[in-house]
């Protein structure tokens, strides 16, 4: 059985149709980046997938399980998922992770879920920041609470969008690193929308170049080619390999 | 670089090869779990020490009046509910205003935090999404159209005050409607839940003033002195009622609130976390109207209420709403005591009404608020 699997999703703002017959499959232990330029219909494909948005069209099917028939707490405890523009408030670092159980608690957390949180909080290295309130810390920082509240969620499925916005170079790496570790140790997956191709390259197992809210090409490295790169953000660039490692660079 | 206590970034990723996020790892976890088990035993203290403050104010509240009763008294006659001699000057004239002030302090402040949250503003409260305009609309509209306060002699009195409440809490649920279903016609988002509010708002107080317009004399004085809130009005009955839907709908509230922490995060997140917005914010804005319409029908309009309890509450315990709701509530009824003994002291021995006192005084604290959270 695939792991996860979205068939022909479609969706319209409107009458404008952004999303048309979008169909891929994703197993366990992997990271997917979904790639493509602005507005081409990325971050509505990561609402679809969650029923953030509902899809007019197709099903998303998660271990066999239609996700559009599950209520949104269950789809919670299958998905995770960090938007690009999170709010803050005068909530503490370790309130806004211990937030990620909610749709694991009835009436108010257990005491293993702060452990799950404390710990979140300590291997990401925000201890000194736990009983900061989130308006008190740089946005970087916030990012890190909130891929901590997505650990804690404990999903088979972590959507993220943009997930190294606002980071620097050396959080970039540390971020996907940890990303792609979760997911092979936890056998789950990772889905992403990134801009930073060669981020995006280092990364992740598979990719999905999507062009004017249909999906271009689906595969591994090997479909980061010139031509593609061409078709899906209208530059010319050379693939060159470094150490094995392709690498692009816009002309 | 964002901090991380190991050290250098790159040399950190090896202990991620081992991350299993089902695991709760008891001995990493204990530093930090245990500090915010301790930050959270603190929150609770200091929502026992605003209980205490409140008790206080009780305490100096019930000294307000022509008779002098010792404090010693005081204290006795109301821990034992004793209503007989002058423990019924306390029960029966005092407490049941300083009951009236605490429902209608905790009722509008408890509102205005949902709403706040609900509705992602910090200017949301029942005040200011037209609730109150609505409730002195349909108040004015009893007095005049119904003769619910028309007095023959021209001494102010309105003759009868169920019609008047009912007509002003209709209009209230009127006005909530009209908010809700321009939401619907529109998108459930927190934006235009504001803007219908504060364009409902503006209608009802042009139809108020129509109304004052249309009024004959002792009419006018009717409306006049109805919107001016006064807890002089309150009587156990209404109190009972008042009591019986803040209980109802604050168990609801704090029901729901982790619900409103996850909102605080923002709409995605709050969806991703499995929180059914549109539905909990249709569901908090109806029941913190009603809430409102019910306190402000009888009561009259007492502004700021809504705003100052929550943002004090807000700046003492932070957005956590497990915290934020039971320290509104004490805060808003401790605000709505003084207030009432405020007016009740200054031009003795005539009674300013409570809402006079919360406007004169609202606007000024607000902008003090506003100045500390925000200003350089």
């Amino acid at each position: 059985m695939t792991f996860f699997q979205v068939n022909g999703v479609e969706f319209s703002y409107k009458s404008t149709k952004v999303l048309d017959d979008i169909s891929f499959s994703i197993e366990k232990d992997e990271v997917t980046s979904i790639l493509g330029p602005n507005g081409v219909g990325k971050t509505t494909l990561m609402k679809c997938i969650n029923k953030i948005l509902m899809p007019h069209m197709g099903s998303v099917l998660i271990e066999g399980s239609d996700i559009h028939q599950m209520s949104r707490r269950d789809i919670a405890k299958n998905i995770g998922y960090v938007s690009q523009r999170g709010e803050m408030s005068r909530m503490t670092v370790f309130d806004s992770v211990l937030l990620g159980r909610k749709p694991h608690f009835e009436w108010e957390v257990t005491d293993r879920d702060i452990r799950l949180a404390g710990r979140v909080i300590h291997l990401m290295g925000l201890d000194d920041l736990a009983l900061k309130y989130v308006t008190e810390i740089s946005g970087g920082e916030y990012q890190l609470v909130q891929i901590a509240r997505v650990l804690v969620q404990q999903p088979k499925v972590i959507l993220l969008d943009e997930p190294t916005n606002s980071l620097d170079l050396p959080n970039q790496h540390m971020i996907m690193h940890l990303i792609r570790n979760i997911a092979i140790r936890n056998h789950i997956a990772a889905i992403m929308t990134i801009h930073d191709l060669n981020l995006a390259i280092r990364h992740s197992d598979k990719f999905i170049m999507m062009r004017e809210g249909t999906i271009y090409a689906t595969g591994d490295h090997s479909i980061i080619t010139p031509e593609n790169i061409r078709a899906v953000y209208n530059i010319d660039a050379f693939v060159e390999k470094v150490k094995g490692i392709p690498v692009v660079i816009p002309i | 670089m964002i901090r991380t206590k190991n050290g250098d970034i790159s040399s950190n990723h090896d202990k991620w090869e081992g991350f299993d996020i089902y695991d709760d790892g008891d001995g990493e976890a204990t530093h930090n779990s245990g500090l915010y088990r301790g930050y959270v035993r603190k929150k609770g203290l200091m929502i026992s020490l605003a209980l205490v403050v409140l008790f206080v104010c009780i305490i100096l509240a019930a000294h307000n009046g022509p008779l002098n009763i010792s404090s010693l008294d005081i204290i006795r006659y109301i821990l034992t509910f004793d209503n007989d001699g002058m423990g019924g000057v306390i029960w029966n004239i005092r407490m049941v205003r300083i009951i009236g002030a605490i429902l209608a302090g905790a009722g509008l402040a408890v509102a205005g935090v949902v709403m706040q949250c609900i509705l992602r503003n910090p200017l949301a409260s029942p005040y200011t999404l037209g609730i109150s305009s609505a409730a002195a609309f349909g108040a004015s509209f009893a007095i005049i159209f119904l003769n619910a306060g028309s007095s023959i002699t021209s001494i102010v009195s309105i003759s009868n005050p169920y019609v008047t409440t009912i007509s002003a809490f209709l209009f209230s649920l009127l006005a909530t409607g009209a908010i809700l279903l321009l939401t619907k016609v529109t998108r459930v988002s927190s934006e235009t839940m504001v803007l219908a509010g504060v364009a409902i708002s503006a209608m009802f107080a042009a139809g108020l003033s129509f109304m004052q317009y249309l009024a004959t004399d002792s009419q006018l004085g009717n409306i006049i002195m109805w919107t001016f809130g006064d807890l002089g009005k309150a009587t156990w009955s209404w109190n009972t009622l008042i009591m019986a839907v803040l209980l109802s709908v604050t168990l609801y509230f704090y029901y729901k609130r982790w619900d409103y922490n996850a909102m605080e995060a923002g709409e995605e997140t709050a969806k991703g976390l499995g929180v059914h917005t549109e539905r909990e914010r249709i569901t908090g804005m109806v029941l913190a109207s009603v809430l409102s319409a019910v306190i402000v029908s009888f009561f009259g309009i007492i502004a700021f209420i809504g705003l100052l309890g929550p943002h004090i509450a807000r700046m003492i315990i932070g957005s956590d709403h497990r915290h934020l709701i039971p320290l509104s509530i004490i805060l808003g009824a401790i605000i709505l005591i003084v207030a009432d003994g405020v007016g009740q002291v200054i031009l003795y021995p005539s009674v300013i009404p409570v809402g006079i006192i919360t406007s004169m005084l609202g606007g000024p604290l607000f902008i003090y608020l506003l100045i500390r959270r925000y200003g350089k």
